[in-house]
C-alpha cells in the first residue's frame, strides 16, 4: 500500500508548483492565521490587565473548570471505549462487526445538534425517562452529567478510528505467539497489544480531548446556559459575545485558541517521532 | 465547601491539639453555602437582571440574613421556555410574552393556568415597545411602517419562532398592516417586509449583533431597551425612530411551583418577584431603558420614552392564545409569508 503512494512523493515539482505552494499558503493564511491573530488581538485590545481581568472573572474560572473536569471524565472513557472496541474489530471477526463499524462512525455523520438532543429526548422533563428523574430528583440534562454524556457521543469515533486501522494492519500474529507461550489474555494485551498501539492512542486521545473542549452545538443543547454553572468555554464565549463584552469573549476565545495550539504542538512531535505507528500517516 | 473538610482535618491532625482550637472555630464559623436561585430570563435582560439581582440579594440579606446566589440564563424566550419544559430547573421565569409561560403551563404544569393573575399588572413589573433602529444619519430615510418594505431596504429581526422580541416585532408590523383594510392587505404587508428580511438571528441579541457588529441591514425591529442599550455600547452611530405606531409589550414574570416547591425556595423566588415592583427596582427597570410601573419611577424616566399609540396584544389579536395559532403555530401565517432567500 505505501509503495503506491511513495513515488508520487520523489517526482520533482513541474515549473508552476512554487506559485500554486505559494497561493495555498497565502489561502492558509488568510483563513487560519488571521482569524487566530484577531482573537488575540482583540483579547488584548483593551490592554493586559483587562485581559488578565477577563479571565479571572468567576463565571470564566468555572467554565474553564467544568471544560476540564467534561474533558477529564469523557476522554478517558472514550479511550477506554476506543480500545476495546478497535481490538474486537481488528483482532476477531463477528456477526455484525460491519453494524459496530458503522455504528462507531455514526457520531461524525451526525450533527452535533442532534447529539445533544439525543439526551435531551431520553432525559428531559418531557422525555422518556423524564418523570422516573423528576421524582428521584436526578439531574441529567441541564447539569454537568448531561453535558459529559454529550461530549462522549460526539468524541466517541476519535480513539477507536485512530486505532481499527493500524491493529487491522498490525494482525494477531504476535498475540497469537504470546498466547501460544502460554501468557494470559491480560498479559498479551499489556505486553503485546498496548506497546504496539501507545503512540496511535495517545494521538486518538489528543483529537478526542481538542474535541471534547471545543465541542459547542452538541453541549449547547443540554447546556441551559446558566452562568457560572453549566456553561463550558465555547459556551462562555458565546454568551459574553452576546453581553457586548468582546475583550471578555475574546480573552476566553484565545484560552480556547492556546488549548488549541498545545494539542497541534504535541500532535506535530508525534508524528514526526512515530510516523509508523500512526494509523492517520498511512493512510496518506 | 465539601473539599474543604478533610483537607482541614488532615491540618488538624498535623497541628495537634494547641493549633487545633483556633481552627475549629474557624471552620464552625465559615458561612453557610449561599442559596441558589435559578432566573431563566429571555435575551435583551442580561444587564437589567444583573442589576436587579445584585439589589435583591443585599436586600435579602438585611432582612434575613440569608445569603443568595442568584444564577442567570438567557436566550430568545420561546427557546428558553422550551428548555424549562425539558427540565432546566428555573426557580422563576422572566420571559419575553405570556405565550412562553402559557406554554411552560399546558406542556410541562410546573405552574397554574391562571398563573398571570398572581401578581399586579398581568404579571409585567416593566413593559417596553418595538423601534426602528437605523444607521446614523438615517441614509435610507425610514420614518415609518410603509418605508420598511421598500426595495433594497435590509430588515434585520430575529426569528418569530425562536425570538420573544420578534413575535412583538411582527405583530407591531402586522398591526399596522390591519389598519391598511384587514387581513388581505395586512398579509401582502408582512409578506413584502419578510421579503427585506435577508437572515434571522435566533435571539433579540444575536439580531442586534448582526446589525451593530457586523453591519447587516439598514434597519432593525428592536425592543425599545435594546435599541437604547445599542446606543450605549456602540455610541453615535446608530439612531432610534420610533414609528407612528407600534405595540405595548408586556413581558410577564412567574413562580414555576413545582419547581420552588421541589427545591425549597418558594418563599425567597416570591420575594424576588414581589421585589421586582419596589421602587428601587423598578428605578433600575428604568435605568436600563424598560418602561416601569411604579409612579416614582415613571415620573422620574417619563422624559426618555416617547410617546406613540400602542396597541395591546388582546385588543388587536384576542391574546396570546389566538395570535400564536394564526400567526406562529406550524403552518400558520408566519410559515406562509417567510421563504427564506
Amino acid at each position: 500500500m505505501t509503495a503506491v503512494g511513495t513515488p508520487a512523493r520523489e517526482t520533482r515539482l513541474p515549473g508552476a508548483a512554487p506559485l500554486l505552494v505559494l497561493a495555498s499558503a497565502l489561502v492558509m493564511a488568510a483563513l487560519v492565521l488571521l482569524p487566530l491573530l484577531v482573537v488575540f488581538g482583540d483579547a488584548f485590545a483593551k490592554g493586559v490587565p483587562k485581559y488578565l481581568a477577563a479571565i479571572a472573572d468567576p463565571d470564566a474560572v468555572s467554565a474553564v473548570k467544568l471544560t476540564l473536569l467534561v474533558a477529564a471524565i469523557a476522554v478517558p472513557l472514550n479511550a477506554v471505549f476506543g480500545v476495546a472496541a478497535a481490538w474486537c474489530i481488528a483482532k476477531f471477526d463477528f456477526r455484525g462487526k460491519g453494524a459496530l463499524l458503522t455504528l462507531i462512525d455514526l457520531p461524525f455523520s451526525m450533527s452535533p445538534v442532534v447529539s445533544g438532543l439525543v439526551w435531551v429526548l431520553l432525559f428531559g422533563a418531557q422525555g422518556w425517562f423524564g418523570d422516573w428523574l423528576i421524582e428521584h430528583d436526578v439531574k441529567i440534562i441541564f447539569a454537568t452529567t448531561g453535558l459529559v454524556l454529550a461530549t462522549i457521543l460526539v468524541t466517541f469515533p476519535f480513539v477507536a478510528r485512530e486505532l481499527i486501522p493500524l491493529m487491522q494492519d498490525q494482525g494477531s500474529d504476535e498475540e497469537a505467539a504470546a498466547l501460544t507461550l502460554g501468557a494470559s489474555g491480560f498479559t498479551t494485551f499489556v505486553r503485546i497489544t498496548l506497546p504496539n498501539i501507545r503512540w496511535a492512542l495517545l494521538y486518538g486521545v489528543l483529537l478526542c480531548n481538542a474535541r471534547a473542549m471545543g465541542e459547542f452545538g452538541a453541549v449547547s443543547v443540554v447546556s441551559g446556559h446558566i452562568r457560572g454553572l453549566t456553561t463550558t468555554l465555547p459556551l462562555h464565549v458565546e454568551v459574553l459575545y452576546n453581553d457586548y463584552d468582546f475583550v471578555g469573549a475574546f480573552a476566553a476565545a484565545s484560552l480556547l485558541a492556546s488549548l488549541g495550539l498545545v494539542t497541534l504542538v504535541l500532535k506535530t512531535g508525534l508524528e514526526w517521532r512515530h510516523s509508523g505507528e500512526l494509523s492517520a500517516n498511512r493512510r496518506h | 465547601m465539601t473539599t474543604a473538610f478533610p483537607s482541614r482535618r488532615v491540618m488538624l491532625a498535623g497541628a495537634g491539639a494547641l493549633g487545633a482550637a483556633p481552627l475549629l472555630g474557624r471552620a464552625a464559623l465559615a458561612a453557610p453555602a449561599p442559596i441558589t436561585l435559578l432566573n431563566v430570563s429571555y435575551d435583551p435582560t442580561r444587564e437589567l437582571y444583573k442589576d436587579i439581582n445584585a439589589a435583591f440579594a443585599a436586600y435579602w440579606k438585611g432582612r434575613t440574613g440569608q445569603v443568595l446566589d442568584i444564577k442567570q440564563s438567557h436566550g430568545g424566550s420561546g427557546k428558553q421556555a422550551r428548555a424549562v419544559i425539558d427540565g432546566l430547573q428555573a426557580d422563576v421565569v422572566t420571559l419575553a410574552l405570556a405565550g412562553d409561560i402559557d406554554e411552560i403551563a399546558a406542556r410541562a404544569k410546573l405552574l397554574p393556568p391562571n398563573w398571570q393573575s398572581r401578581l399586579p399588572n398581568n404579571s409585567t413589573p416593566y413593559t417596553s415597545t418595538i423601534v426602528f433602529l437605523v444607521r446614523k444619519g438615517n441614509p435610507k430615510g425610514i420614518r415609518d411602517w410603509p418605508d420598511l418594505v421598500k426595495p433594497g431596504v435590509g430588515v434585520i429581526t430575529p426569528n418569530p419562532k425562536t425570538s420573544g422580541g420578534a413575535r412583538w416585532a411582527y405583530l407591531a408590523a402586522y398591526a399596522y398592516g390591519a389598519k391598511l383594510g384587514g387581513a388581505g392587505p395586512a398579509r401582502d404587508y408582512m409578506t413584502k417586509l419578510f421579503k427585506n428580511v435577508p437572515v434571522l438571528g435566533a435571539g433579540a441579541r444575536d439580531a442586534t449583533t448582526t446589525f451593530a457588529q457586523r453591519n447587516l441591514g439598514d434597519v432593525l425591529l428592536s425592543w425599545e431597551n435594546e435599541a437604547f442599550l445599542t446606543l450605549e455600547e456602540f455610541g453615535p452611530n446608530f439612531e432610534i425612530v420610533y414609528p407612528g405606531s407600534s405595540i405595548l409589550a408586556e413581558p410577564p414574570v412567574a413562580l414555576l411551583d413545582r419547581n420552588v416547591d421541589r427545591r425549597k425556595t418558594r418563599v425567597i423566588a416570591t420575594g424576588y418577584l414581589n421585589f421586582l415592583y419596589s421602587p428601587l427596582a423598578q428605578d433600575l427597570v428604568g435605568k436600563h431603558h424598560y418602561r416601569p410601573r411604579e409612579k416614582a419611577a415613571v415620573a422620574k424616566y417619563a422624559a426618555a420614552f416617547k410617546q406613540i399609540p400602542l396597541v395591546t396584544i388582546d385588543q388587536a389579536f384576542g391574546g396570546w392564545k389566538k395570535a400564536t395559532a394564526a400567526h406562529f403555530a406550524d403552518g400558520a401565517l408566519f410559515d406562509q409569508i417567510y421563504r427564506p432567500a
